[in-house]
């Protein structure tokens, strides 16, 4: 049981089931000090709030010989804006392309033709796409769409074939895009799905840098930067997909 | 102004031609230096190798010997650095009574010492020292000149200004030439396989001298470039400063060649074409 | 209590020089070092150079003022780490070291029935042997997470303590997944790794992206705060990993080896790794922050320090270029000095007793003028002996005589000579000629060359 050499005895996977779903999950957990946890006779008393504890002792002893920090005062000079006189769509293109990533630029009358142009060349057709994406462009396009869930079935002929995406926001200067699970971009998940992912940039999204960026991003949501290529992990893994092409459809 | 040379305990005892060439270079530029003999060592060696309380001392001595000087000079970037960067902590850590004393000399020496080619360039004013050596020079950036004191291009741009001498561009130049002081002994295998690239680097400029501000790494990659039978002298930048003739070891380049023909640095690699280099 | 710390690359090794020894005769390694460091090098340098002027400069300085204050008020930022983790709905967990990550990993691992976790490699989980723990806990461990996997272990880059959201920074989509695709995701982080604000993330992933590998951005930077309803995980386990670092935190020059980011760049520039390669390190990380941080963590300032880890302090010529490198200005060179006079006030360093000796004996000779030329005086004379057999040297110097030529003494020190000639004003004529031109008796002239004997 504790062939790992812990310094603590651990309970047995049954009984600590219960036990420790009551401690980690459903109380207030072991960030704070649980009045009674000690009490519980299969955990010597020591883990994992004492450890809380000692590491606070620890550290404030190391500290002790400072006497109270000075309060700091970061320069944000390196804070930049890219304004006037930077074309940051030409920049993003530019940049994204870096990556070997195809951009394609559309505006209302061109984006079902430059839509059908890319998916022709991907050869792909069906699509899973967040519920709140507006469609109507994509079917135009020859696209066939699958709700998102469906990227989850394990049968062939109901799976989709990509992704398409819109984006939070998206980075000039390093040819990134930004997806935070908010509107027309859905759950995580859809970035992951083999294939095909096609992400669509509105020109206002693009911003020009890394701390532009930061200040419009809410930490909440959960984000997912991508820049460059998607690249498949090591296939060794059986269930490993195979690789993914980005396309970029640059709006407006 | 009142200048003393700080030869280093180094160059007092292996190269004293260093010494002499600061001197005569100094009184070729109408000014006069004094040595004084109260000088040892600044005490790099203990202090880089731990011996803090073996340094304290010498780091005294120092600011006691140099302090009626307006300017200290310096033909070793690494004593330089050691004095303005390391003597002031030396000072703040001191502890008995005649520390207050301690910290205010080496407040006030500590600044005004200066590594070769900043006291040229930035003390003197001057780039052109009216110096002649028709040789094929590259230069080394010691660790110490480039990244700790920060001397920049002065070095290049005062051998530019040399007559008749010729500048090969060293590959990778900033990286490391693997002397490290105690590092050359405790570290030996490790200190000649860095120096080995470096000497290797050095002889394929094609140039005949190589030449740094400091004489601790020339003699580390002196050495491998001598074992390698390498055919590349190295010279302090003070000697190279100092020279009015050719040097009688190395045959005047290229043989012939008005004494100012190029200034412009030329890339002997045999993988590049050598534009503008008269023949 | 003394923190168990398991570093299975360190156990067995010898001091740093003779490691080096063996992986300096390694020619391919030594081919592919320069290969590899070469590469990145320029990859760095082009990512640097293409920010405008400057930029660079003040973000590093910012980055280590961020981590100064993170570090100065490390149990502040904690806390409201913490704080900020459950507020999002996660659970914060407390590690001394290596063993306690470990038991709280499998104990969580047990408590959802997992009979096989995901591990995604490292830096905290591979400080801990979480793999090697896993296994003697009989719990299966898969680099690459499958669909719909169940418990995810992985390590992160940043913790923000005012948002509570963990930033991982990864070079491909296995990270994403990790994030994405597990029913509970466990992070370990070591407690240096928080930073105080969401806004100062704009520094680090300026910073570490292009110090790393030279990108304007790596390919999936992920960030998750808590649990969020219906996307990834339903349960995140914050594992905050000491093992050590408060005995890091106590050292006044050392602690600043806390602001690293592990960019590694440090390593693609340091002329001795880029020679030897990690292994001689003999720790993780190795390179030139592994040698300030390895003796740290374990005790370079207690006297029982071993010889390995006393010989790490001097595994550096002090160039500077990784200071130069560093994107949190960390003073590698600096601290290193340090630890060498932590390591000679306790008598520990290598060749401790021959070494101190000649140390005192040279400040003694040092101390004085008269003594100094006495001593060069000697030098000339042995000077012969030295020009004729520069093999035959005994002691350190067959040290340096082993790969090197050494510089014969001259017949005259500088000191002798200004005061005989005056400073050369008595040595009658101009002395205008080119240095190495004297009536000296060698032919060694001013170069630190000796020619070769016959």
């Amino acid at each position: 049981m504790t062939t790992s050499g812990a310094p603590h005895d651990l309970p047995d996977t049954h009984a600590s089931h219960t036990a420790l779903e009551h401690i980690d999950l459903t109380g207030p957990g072991p960030h704070t000090a649980t009045p009674g946890r000690a009490e519980l006779p299969h955990r010597p008393p020591g883990l994992p709030t004492d450890a809380k504890a000692a590491i606070m002792d620890r550290l404030r002893d190391a500290l002790a010989d400072g006497g109270p920090p000075e309060p700091v005062a970061v320069d944000r000079g390196y804070r930049r804006l890219h304004g006037q006189g930077t074309d940051l769509i030409a920049m993003f293109a530019e940049r994204v392309t870096d990556f070997r990533t195809l951009v394609a630029r559309a505006d209302a009358f061109t984006m079902v033709r430059t839509t059908a142009a890319l998916l022709r060349r991907a050869g792909v057709r069906r699509l899973a796409a967040p519920p709140d994406h507006r469609l109507t462009w994509l079917t135009a396009a020859g696209a066939e769409l699958v709700g998102e869930e469906r990227q989850l079935t394990d049968r062939p002929r109901d799976r989709a074939d990509g992704a398409v995406t819109g984006c939070a926001l998206a980075i000039a200067e390093t040819g990134t895009i930004v997806l935070d699970g908010g509107r027309y971009q859905g759950r995580r998940m859809l970035s992951l799905l083999p294939g095909y992912h096609l992400c669509v940039v509105r020109a206002e999204q693009i911003v020009g840098t890394v701390p532009e960026a930061v200040a419009r991003l809410d930490p909440r949501r959960p984000q997912t930067w991508i820049s460059g290529r998607p690249t498949a992990p090591a296939p060794t893994e059986e269930s490993a997909p195979g690789p993914r092409t980005l396309h970029v459809l640059l709006l407006g | 102004m009142r200048i003393a040379l700080f030869l280093t305990c180094f160059n007092d005892t292996l190269f004293p031609e260093t010494g002499k060439s600061v001197v005569r270079l100094l009184r070729r530029l109408g000014h006069d230096v004094a040595f004084p003999y109260e000088q040892t060592c600044c005490g790099r060696m203990h202090f880089d190798s731990g011996y803090r309380r073996d340094a304290a001392p010498l780091a005294r001595a120092f600011a006691t010997a140099f302090a009626p000087y307006d300017a200290v000079v310096t033909p070793s970037a690494s004593c330089a650095a050691m004095v303005r960067g390391r003597h002031p902590l030396l000072a703040r850590d001191a502890r008995d009574k005649r520390a207050d004393a301690f910290r205010e000399r080496v407040d006030a020496v500590a600044p005004r010492v200066f590594e070769l080619s900043e006291f040229l360039v930035d003390v003197l004013g001057v780039e052109d020292v009216g110096a002649f050596f028709p040789h094929t020079v590259t230069y080394h950036p010691t660790c110490h000149s480039a990244r700790v004191l920060g001397v920049g291009d002065r070095p290049l741009r005062l051998l530019r200004k040399v007559r008749g001498l010729r500048l090969a561009e060293l590959p990778d130049a900033s990286e490391c030439c693997g002397f490290g002081g105690a590092f050359a002994l405790k570290n030996a295998e490790t200190s000649t396989a860095i120096g080995a690239d470096k000497a290797a680097a050095v002889m394929r400029t094609g140039a005949q001298v190589l030449c740094a501000d400091d004489n601790s790494c020339l003699a580390h990659i002196g050495g491998l470039l001598s074992r390698r039978h390498g055919g590349v002298r190295v010279l302090h930048l003070a000697d190279i400063l100092a020279a009015t003739a050719p040097h009688p070891e190395l045959a005047a380049y290229p043989p012939g060649d008005p004494a100012h023909a190029s200034l412009d640095p030329v890339h002997p690699a045999p993988d590049r074409p050598r534009e503008g280099v008269p023949r | 209590m003394t923190a168990v710390r398991r570093e299975p690359a360190f156990l067995g090794m010898p001091p740093f020089p003779e490691a080096a020894h063996h992986a300096l005769a390694d020619r391919r390694l030594r081919a592919e070092l320069r290969d590899t460091s070469r590469t990145s090098r320029s990859r760095r340098a082009e990512a640097v150079d293409e920010l405008p002027p400057f930029v660079w400069e003040k973000l590093r300085r910012a980055g280590a003022v961020i981590k100064d204050d993170v570090i100065a008020r490390l149990p502040d930022h904690l806390e409201e780490l913490e704080g900020s983790v459950v507020a999002a709905g996660g659970t914060v967990h407390w590690a001394r070291d290596a063993d306690e990550a470990n038991a709280l990993v499998i104990r969580i691992a047990r408590e959802h029935a997992a009979a096989e976790v995901v591990g995604v490699p490292a830096a905290t989980t591979r400080e801990t042997g979480l793999d090697d723990a896993l296994a003697d806990a009989g719990i299966r461990v898969r680099a690459t997470a499958a669909a719909n996997a169940g418990l995810t272990v992985r390590g992160a880059d940043f913790a923000i303590a005012e948002t509570g959201t963990v930033c991982a920074v990864d070079a491909d989509e296995n990270g994403l997944r990790s994030v994405t695709l597990p029913d509970v995701l466990v992070t370990v982080l070591g407690l240096e790794q928080v930073l105080p604000a969401w806004r100062d993330l704009e520094v680090f992933l300026h910073l570490l992206p292009r110090a790393s590998t030279g990108e304007r951005m790596s390919p999936y930077v992920s960030l998750w705060t808590g649990v969020t309803d219906d996307d990834g995980p339903r349960g995140f386990h914050l594992i905050l990993l000491d093992n050590g670092r408060s005995d890091v935190l106590a050292d006044r020059m050392g602690r600043q080896a806390l602001r690293c980011i592990r960019c590694s760049a440090c390593l693609d520039v340091c002329p001795v790794y880029t020679r030897v390669g990690g292994q001689a390190y003999g720790s993780v990380p190795p390179g030139p922050i592994g040698a300030i941080l390895a003796p740290q963590l374990r005790g370079v300032n207690r006297h029982d320090v071993d010889a390995q880890t006393a010989s790490l302090p001097y595994a550096s010529t002090l160039c500077g270029a990784c200071f130069e490198a560093c994107p949190v200005r960390i003073d590698i060179p600096a601290v290193l000095a340090h630890q060498r006079a932590q390591l000679t006030d306790l008598g520990r360093g290598p060749a401790r007793h021959r070494e101190k000796a000649a140390m005192s004996a040279a400040r003694w000779g040092l101390a004085e003028p008269w003594r100094l030329g006495l001593a060069q005086h000697a030098a000339a004379l042995g000077r012969h002996v030295i020009a004729r057999m520069p093999h035959v040297l005994a002691g350190p110097l067959a040290r340096w005589t082993d790969g090197r030529d050494a510089p014969a003494p001259p017949p005259e020190s500088f000191r002798t000579w200004f005061k005989r000639t005056n400073g050369g004003l008595d040595e009658g004529g101009s002395r205008d000629e080119v240095p190495g031109d004297t009536d000296d008796e060698t032919a060694e002239g001013p170069s630190a060359t000796p020619r070769e004997e016959p």
